[in-house]
């Protein structure tokens, strides 16, 4: 009885040993790539939204605990820099309201107030309907380009059967209605222009 | 029919682990909404299944009855593990879509049943045979779901396999109805049962018929 208790825990660890060697064989192997192909697929969303900066945007990157949404995150800025002056900020953030719970966005702005763009970073909105904010599915969500707190005033800031300016697509008004609240209230982050800079707010 | 004749026709037909032991339905129905996902998910499960196969009937004398199974489910998740980190390094893009659901295949009952019910029993030639047939059948079904859902659902057909193919991928993409409004249901998962269940009255149709009632 004892024999072949030791024997079956013998045998399993030996299989656990095995398998852990090839995994992380593989790990140590893949590790470089998968690090180099997340940091691409970033820039390569960055540099949607902004251009002609000389800094390593990754490397420039510091966090910042907000109330942002309603809730307290923690924000991820890219600041784009050229000639060390800060020329625009990207902005990493989550909308908790969406169809369908969390939608990570990324919202450039530049130093004069005016939005450079808005890009859906993850999400789960309704496939077919909601989603159409990505910019793969729909050029809806370019529409933001441009604009600011005050272009168009604070009322129009809405879907259009809301009442404002925005165009909604068929089907979905949850989820435009949602990435136009999280953009407007991005852009009041700068009514406290500490809120955005790297030094803490006091 | 010898041996090897008859696991390739129940790998693709007689007992096909989606139309017939209905197996690993999870993915199945999950990752079907259009071709290029229903390929990528079919190739990583056929990979684990040749993998999970050769490598339970190579041990399989060593292998005590009393602690198979965790060792059968150890084995199949340190090689989705590997699917995983190799998707992740060199496809991408695909990986960020059907990221999720390539974890599950560890779940994937088809894969741990063909363990146990035919690699533990056979030479390790059969048992890879085996796996290739039943993760080519499975596949099928997989893009046989992912075509019909994504041709009524979108109105298209490859679309976005360039994530898949690269730059090659984009020639193959066609858009079959133009300015196609999309059916929703065919895209969210009741699309996806009900076309399964098509699919599996069609087969049963096509092995009753001749036989009267």
């Amino acid at each position: 009885m004892l024999r072949a208790v030791l024997k079956s825990g013998g045998l399993l660890f030996v299989f656990t040993v095995v398998s852990i060697f090839f995994v992380s064989l593989t790990q140590t192997n893949t590790k470089d790539v998968i690090t180099y192909n997340e940091k691409q697929l970033l820039i390569q969303r960055l540099g949607e939204l902004v251009g002609g900066y000389s800094n390593d945007i990754l490397a420039d990157k510091y966090t910042k605990t907000l109330k942002l949404h309603k809730i307290t995150q923690v924000v991820n800025i890219y600041p784009a820099k050229n000639n060390h002056k800060i020329f625009a900020y990207l902005i990493e953030h989550t909308y908790p309201n969406g169809y369908n719970g969390d939608i990570r966005l990324l919202t450039g702005i530049g130093v004069d107030k005016k939005l450079l763009g808005v890009r859906v970073i993850t999400h789960k909105e309704t496939p077919g309907l909601g989603d159409k904010i990505e910019l793969k599915k729909s050029n809806w969500i370019e529409q933001f380009l441009g604009l600011s707190l005050s272009n168009p005033s604070k009322k129009n800031w809405k879907v259009k059967r809301d009442g404002g300016t925005f165009d909604a697509f068929t089907g979905a008004t949850i989820t435009p209605r949602a990435i136009i609240t999280a953009t407007y209230q991005v852009l009041e982050l700068l009514n406290k222009p500490c809120s955005l800079s790297k030094k803490p707010c006091n | 029919m010898n041996d090897y004749t008859k696991i390739i026709k129940n790998g693709l037909w007689n007992n096909n682990q989606a139309l017939v032991a209905l197996l690993g339905l999870c993915p199945l129905l999950a990752v079907t909404n259009n071709i290029v996902n229903a390929i990528g998910l079919g190739l990583a499960t056929t990979f684990v299944l040749v993998a999970s196969n050769i490598s339970v009937s190579i041990f399989r004398h060593q292998i005590s009855k009393e602690i198979r199974i965790p060792i059968f489910v150890l084995l199949i998740a340190s090689f989705v593990t590997i699917v995983e980190l190799l998707m992740q390094s060199y496809f991408y893009d695909l990986y960020l879509i059907l990221g999720i659901f390539v974890p599950l295949i560890v779940t994937n009952c088809a894969i741990l049943g063909r363990a146990e019910a035919f690699a533990s029993k056979n030479t390790w030639g059969k048992s890879a045979l085996d796996g290739l047939m039943m993760g080519v059948g499975f596949s099928i079904v997989l893009i046989a779901l992912g075509a019909m859902r994504e041709l009524i659902g979108s109105g298209t057909l490859f679309d976005q396999s360039a994530l898949l193919l690269g730059d090659l991928g984009n020639t193959l993409s066609v858009t079959v109805f133009e300015n196609y409004q999309g059916t929703l249901l065919a895209i969210l998962p009741p699309g996806a049962f009900i076309g399964l269940g098509l699919i599996v009255a069609m087969k049963n149709r096509y092995d009753l018929r001749g036989i009267k009632s």
